[in-house]
């Protein structure tokens, strides 16, 4: 076991955890933080998807000890009150289904707006590909990209 | 207006209040530890000091909130938000009053608490409607007396009771409390379909901004103080069980609080009771990754029980099954085999499909907390009267002290009917004596399956010289269920006819995944009749609507399961929709119909070809489920079954080698991905007034014979085994 002190959502968090630890579990076991979802363990899925600085990164794969001085941010931080420019548009485009793949989606798009603001619709694809609806909410998920990047130009 | 006996009493009103301790239901919510971080929007009224029950679906504020509960599991089929819509429609009261909870499972009051069959809404129309207008009346009645008035003095809408002759008006609010305890009524009124405020309109998700929040919802999200965790191992092979394992290492290892062999079995196993793997080894901690790696380094000694199957055993025994299997259901109409004699084309194909596993995103896990007389049980089940009967079973304790209370569910289809993961939570919970959540991997979700069986069928037609279909015959075998419908279409429609439904053995675990048998049955026979319409030299849809014809004119045979003219008219409305006929330049189009669970689909899909590889560019679905409830959400629950569908025909199997499933993650097991999807999807509701059916399976089996029918046009070549494409295409 070894002490961490990260950075996570603008707050200074202390944990006790074995150094190989995956953030997602750090996350989710010590921190209670389980906006982030596990799905596959092995960076296929995306539901686990954080931000690390300003890049989307698999938290299942990314140990606590490499996480050092960089900010994480996660779903529960992503805004203060749940209105990011990509909440509100999977609000207005009702996008989910069961729901919980949908948090890793919101955080890797979040991410990929930040570096491509004006994505094209294949660029979203290839940008979306890592992460897994499995209710098929795809279209819905492409829509509520565009309706985001739409309203940051605005 | 309707008029409907409501069946409720005054006994079973007491009952009820028995049940729900003490006249108030308690619906669950977030204990500590895991309470929402922001605050919940603000609804459109302030938040009451006092709430009154009026019946086991409605409590109403003093401030004129109110709260719904909903009955059924919510999948992702959106039933949190469209089973408490209908209750709101005939209760009369502003959405934006609305809160909703999740009921508990109480059968004291509800019927059908599960979801399956696409038949929550189907099945409790009825029962939430009247849950509705009770409140309504029993509002209406407090206030009469209030005012030494009838009912029939009064109106009421928008939460608001009005005085016909008169200036008085009161809120639901403001007389709830004076409803509490009102004569439950033997008859209420019901309203027009047309005088529908809420129902046919798109309702947002009620769970939206918790969702996009990441506040916890899911079973995986649960949290107690105290609570431990706990991972299984079961075999790795189907026809193995556990002997021995290196218990006193496991125990030794840092995290790790207990570990040893749990026993599952229960007496007189249910229809949604675990077959295959019965002993598991558990591990209990407080982290998940020091489980998971205490789990990795189990050394178990497993044992053959039963013969180690592989996909080619499988293989054989469905080809041997449709030569010589035991037939478990079939129809005669005619004499087939004189009219292919007589036939002047006659086309047979064979079409297969492999094993598949469900992969809800959110794996298998539970939370229970059993002691002495008591057990808890917390999680994302879609049967909760089930696992309650399976619980009282393993544990030999009385139903009513077992608690069932449902989280919300990252994914259904149909894995979460089966209770085995909640039983072996409880299970868990026994032995160590204190409540745990049990927590699967990707790994042990995807290999201890219920999966959709392997399915081989085959199908031939008989066409006269005028190119009318004379003849029809399918034969179909399944591991272990056969996946025909005899009663189903073509059934009636075809003078020759005969349907045989046959059935084999395996050891591996197999159960309903999403619009079962359909979702391979549909995508064969529509290829099939496309060959045929081909063959034919006839439109696919005209050479449908032929059939139907026949099916609405002249029946063959005593019944058919499906209603000829809505059948025809889901296909008249996509064709018309998609301008069916018209042709562009590098566009190929596909199309297919069918019916299940008592709703019809028909899709077109465009297909076009980019660098060589097939895009389908749009689907249009047109859908007859009767009366629509929520409108946005039904166009999102049909598009998801589309893709689910192309993802399914097109990428996904599970192989085994050995007994053991050859896909366990998904690397190597194939699920849909963005870059897959239709770029559009658009859906349209035939408008009628008739009774709602169910929308959560029955857009996914067409999507897979319109998908093989668009794809012959754009490449020429006829896919009669899925998945069509079998290399591996990882992107991740």
């Amino acid at each position: 076991m070894a002490k961490f002190n990260l950075k996570i959502n603008g707050k200074q968090q202390e944990v006790d955890v074995d150094p190989t630890t995956p953030m997602l579990w750090v996350l989710r076991d010590h921190l209670k933080l389980v906006g982030t979802k596990y799905g596959c363990g092995i960076a296929q899925c995306g539901a686990c998807t954080v931000h690390l600085g300003d890049n989307a990164v698999r938290s299942c794969q990314l140990p606590v000890s490499a996480v050092g001085e960089q900010q994480i941010t996660t779903i529960e931080g992503l805004s203060e009150n749940g209105d990011h420019p990509v909440q509100k548009a999977w609000m207005e485009e009702d996008v989910y289904q069961c729901g919980y793949c949908q948090a890793g989606q919101i955080m890797n798009a979040s991410a990929f707006l930040k570096s491509n603001p004006n994505p094209t619709d294949a660029e979203i694809e290839t940008a979306m590909n890592g992460n897994i609806c499995r209710c098929g909410t795809y279209t819905r998920i492409k829509k509520a990209i565009k309706t985001a990047a739409n309203s940051q130009n605005a | 207006m309707t008029h409907i006996k409501t069946q409720y009493n005054r006994r079973s009103f007491i009952k009820v209040s028995a049940a729900a301790g003490g006249g108030m239901l308690i619906g669950f919510s977030w204990l500590n530890g895991c309470k929402p971080n922001t605050p919940e929007p603000e609804p459109g009224v302030a938040v009451p000091n006092e709430w009154f029950e009026i019946n086991g679906y409605i409590k109403i504020g003093d401030t004129g909130m109110v709260t719904i509960y909903s009955p059924n599991p919510e999948i992702g089929q959106n039933v949190r938000t469209s089973m408490p819509m209908i209750v709101a429609e005939e209760l009369d009261v502003p959405w934006e009053n609305v809160v909703v909870e999740q009921a508990p499972l109480n059968t004291g009051w509800y019927q059908n608490q599960f979801a399956g069959g696409s038949l929550s809404i189907r099945l409790s129309w009825n029962a939430l409607r009247m849950a509705g207008a009770t409140g309504k009346r029993m509002l209406m009645e407090a206030a009469a007396k209030e005012w030494g008035l009838q009912v029939s003095d009064l109106t009421a809408s928008e939460g608001i009771i009005k005085e016909t002759n008169g200036e008085r008006t009161i809120g639901y609010g403001e007389i709830a409390s004076k409803a509490v305890g009102i004569e439950i009524p033997e008859e209420v009124a019901l309203k027009e379909v047309k005088d529908f405020k809420l129902i046919g309109t798109s309702v947002k998700n009620v769970d939206g901004s918790k969702i996009v929040r990441g506040e916890p919802l899911f079973g995986l999200d649960f949290h107690r103080e105290g609570m431990q965790l706990a991972m299984i191992q079961h075999p790795p092979a189907f026809g193995m069980k556990v002997k021995d394992f290196n218990e006193a290492e496991i125990k030794s290892m840092p995290g790790v609080k207990d570990a040893f062999i749990v026993d599952t079995s229960i007496a007189e196993p249910g229809g949604f009771d675990e077959k295959g793997f019965l002993q598991l080894i558990a591990i209990v901690g407080e982290s998940t990754w020091q489980l998971m790696q205490a789990k990795k380094a189990i050394k178990a000694n497993w044992e053959a029980t039963s013969e180690l199957e592989s996909s080619d055993t499988h293989l054989r025994r469905l080809e041997k099954a449709l030569v010589s299997g035991e037939v478990q259901e079939s129809r005669k109409d005619g004499n087939p085999e004189a009219a292919f004699k007589k036939a002047a084309k006659v086309i047979e194909r064979t079409y297969s499909a492999p094993f598949i596993a469900h992969n809800t995103l959110e794996p298998m896990n539970f939370f229970a907390n059993v002691t002495e007389d008591s057990a808890e049980l917390i999680g994302p089940t879609q049967t909760p009267e089930a696992l309650e009967g399976s619980v009282s079973k393993l544990l030999g304790m009385p139903l009513e002290n077992i608690t069932v209370n449902m989280t919300r569910i990252g994914g259904g289809f149909g894995r979460r009917l089966y209770v085995h993961f909640g039983v072996e939570a409880a299970a868990i919970s026994k032995k160590i004596g204190s409540p745990v959540k049990l927590i699967y991997s990707r790994e042990d979700d995807m290999t201890q399956g219920t999966y959709r069986p392997t399915y081989r069928s085959v199908y031939k037609a008989g066409l006269d010289e005028n190119n009318n279909l004379i003849a029809f015959t399918v034969k179909g075998a399944g591991l272990p269920e056969g996946p025909v419908f005899p009663n189903r279409f073509p059934a009636g429609a075809v003078e020759n006819y005969s349907a045989e439904k046959i059935k084999a053995e395996t050891n591996v675990t197999t159960g309903a995944w999403r619009a079962p048998r359909s979702n391979f049955t549909a995508g064969a026979e529509q290829a099939f009749l496309d060959e045929v319409a081909e063959a034919a030299g006839k439109d696919p849809i005209d050479f449908r609507l032929e059939l139907f014809d026949r099916a609405i004119k002249d029946p063959v045979g005593e019944e058919h399961e499906y209603e000829a003219e809505r059948y025809a008219g889901v296909l008249k409305l996509v064709k018309e929709k998609a301008n069916w006929g018209e042709t562009k330049q590098g566009v190929h189009r596909g199309v297919a119909a069918y019916f299940c669970h008592s709703t019809y689909v028909a899709e077109v899909f465009d297909m076009v070809m980019e660098n060589g590889k097939p895009i389908v560019e749009k689907v249009w679905c047109a859908a007859d489920c009767g009366i629509v409830v929520n409108k946005d959400s039904a166009i999102n629950i049909i598009q998801g079954g589309v893709i689910d569908g192309i993802g399914h025909a097109m990428y996904s199997q599970l192989t085994f080698e050995n007994g053991a499933p050859a896909q366990m993650n998904f690397d190597k097991y194939q699920l849909i991905r963005h870059s897959q999807a239709p770029k559009e999807i658009e859906v349209f509701f035939v408008e009628n007034e008739i009774d709602p059916t169910g929308l959560g399976e029955p857009g996914l089996p067409p999507a897979m014979g319109a998908l093989a029918n668009a794809l012959y046009k754009a490449t020429g070549q006829r896919h009669y085994d899925q998945p069509f494409v079998t290399e591996k295409q990882v992107i991740g």
